[in-house]
């Protein structure tokens, strides 16, 4: 074991999703998404049948729009699909299967994956149609969801910093489901805007623990 | 809608937002509510993508692509603003840490039923925030027009459209009227500018209470 998190070029690091992958992308659309990742995704690997948990598919022929076009995506797990028109049409087309969640039960969902929890109740979504083939429980009075932790294979987020242990900083609203998404996967790489020399990071500032990320790759 | 009805629908509902709150404003008509507030109104902006303290529209100068709203427009942070990621965003969300949830609905029910995500017949593919939001806001003060663009009400006996959530709508604001939820059904509480009660029930999909505050005589 090394005291350094392996620096790789995208095109090395994506070859670890295979075809029939689940794989997170972090981003609230394409703030915060790892774009260099996505790209090394669409020209260098051939896996395809791939489950895609994010809170959008991109935009059209941006981020994984891209991805979408190639028609590599088997079901997209996401809070809105809407914001991009072209993944509303595959799913409609029946191209691709869709799973809609609420962004908060999204969310958490994620979280739990990375914390070992099995499932949670949440009121979010009680006698919607989005709860159905859910189970619902009435606790206190209140109709909640019984939602189950939502794993991957791999995940991709993006930082704008790490350093060479792969502890991770996010910026700004660039954060949002990146930090989740690095605890919930078998494997973990992180694009990263830069890396400092470790100890270069101020501890209290660090957002995601290294223990969390395998592999860093650098945007481009 | 003109510019007008919908600036008369935030301006009202501004109204209801009080110093110190933590407020989360939706898209449409809520989003028109910064520009209305002056400096002092106190508030809190939280959007859901992880910032509290939103601040005004950046000029070209302060344009950052990392920060940006629930809407995906940019937006700046105020001094004292926080960021956080999704999941502790939607916790102060359902935790019942924010005071009020300011959004646009295609249907309110009379019992309070909010339908604001989907249209039968229209692809269901995108929720966002919304359920969570109006579960979990404390308030919940619903801006909309009195009718559809086809004339339909929008306030109805039953939702036709697919839920947000059953019995959400603490407050409704019309370009017409004030509604409020009590003993879980809405009651007319204010009539706006000329309105009348008649032309409210003309305008309204079921029928309600009224019991009007002395406001306009105020």
């Amino acid at each position: 074991m090394t005291a350094t998190k392996s620096t790789v070029q995208p095109e090395e690091a994506v070859a670890v999703i295979r075809s029939g992958d689940t794989v997170m992308v972090g981003g609230f659309g394409l703030v915060g998404a790892p774009l260099t990742l996505i790209d090394a995704l669409v020209e260098h690997s051939d896996a395809d049948d791939l489950t895609i948990v994010s809170n959008n598919i991109g935009e059209p022929g941006r981020g994984l729009g891209k991805l979408l076009r190639q028609g590599r995506i088997k079901r997209g797990i996401s809070s809105y699909f809407t914001s991009n028109p072209e993944a509303v049409a595959a799913v409609n087309a029946g191209e691709i299967e869709a799973t809609l969640v609420p962004q908060g039960t999204f969310a958490e969902a994620i979280r739990a994956a990375g914390a070992g929890i099995a499932g949670f109740l949440t009121p979010v979504g009680a006698g919607t149609l989005l709860a159905e083939g859910k189970e619902e429980l009435v606790v206190d009075g209140i109709p909640h969801v019984l939602e189950r932790p939502i794993h991957a294979d791999v995940a991709l987020v993006y930082a704008a910093r790490a350093d060479e242990l792969g502890n991770l900083w996010y910026r700004r609203t660039a954060r949002n489901f990146n930090p989740l998404m690095a605890t919930a996967a078998r494997v973990t790489i992180a694009e990263v805007g830069e890396i400092v020399r470790t100890g270069e990071l101020d501890a209290e500032s660090v957002h995601t623990p290294h223990l969390y990320v395998d592999e860093l790759v650098l945007s481009r | 809608m003109t510019d007008d009805v919908k600036s008369s629908i935030a301006i009202r509902a501004a109204q209801e937002l009080r110093p110190g709150e933590i407020v989360n404003l939706g898209i449409g008509i809520p989003n028109l509510i910064p520009g209305l507030l002056g400096d002092t109104a106190g508030v809190f902006l939280h959007t859901e993508n992880g910032l509290l303290g939103v601040g005004p529209r950046p000029g070209e100068e302060e344009l950052d692509p990392d920060l940006i709203d629930a809407a995906k427009r940019p937006v700046t942070a105020l001094p004292g603003a926080a960021y956080f990621d999704s999941a502790q965003s939607f916790a102060m969300i359902r935790g019942g840490h924010v005071d009020v949830a300011v959004l646009g609905a295609l249907q309110v029910s009379v019992a309070g039923d909010i339908a604001n995500w989907a249209v039968p017949g229209k692809d269901v593919l995108g929720v966002g925030g919304a359920m969570d939001l109006v579960v979990g806001a404390r308030r919940v003060i619903v801006t909309m027009t009195a009718t559809s663009s086809s004339g339909d009400p929008k306030i109805v006996d039953e939702c036709t459209y697919p839920l947000t959530a059953h019995g959400a709508a603490d407050v409704v604001v019309t370009e017409h009227a004030v509604f409020r939820l009590r003993d879980a059904a809405l009651v007319l509480t204010e009539l706006l500018g000329s309105a009348t009660l008649e032309g409210v029930r003309a305008e309204t999909g079921a029928p309600f209470d009224v019991d009007l505050e002395d406001s306009r005589a105020a």
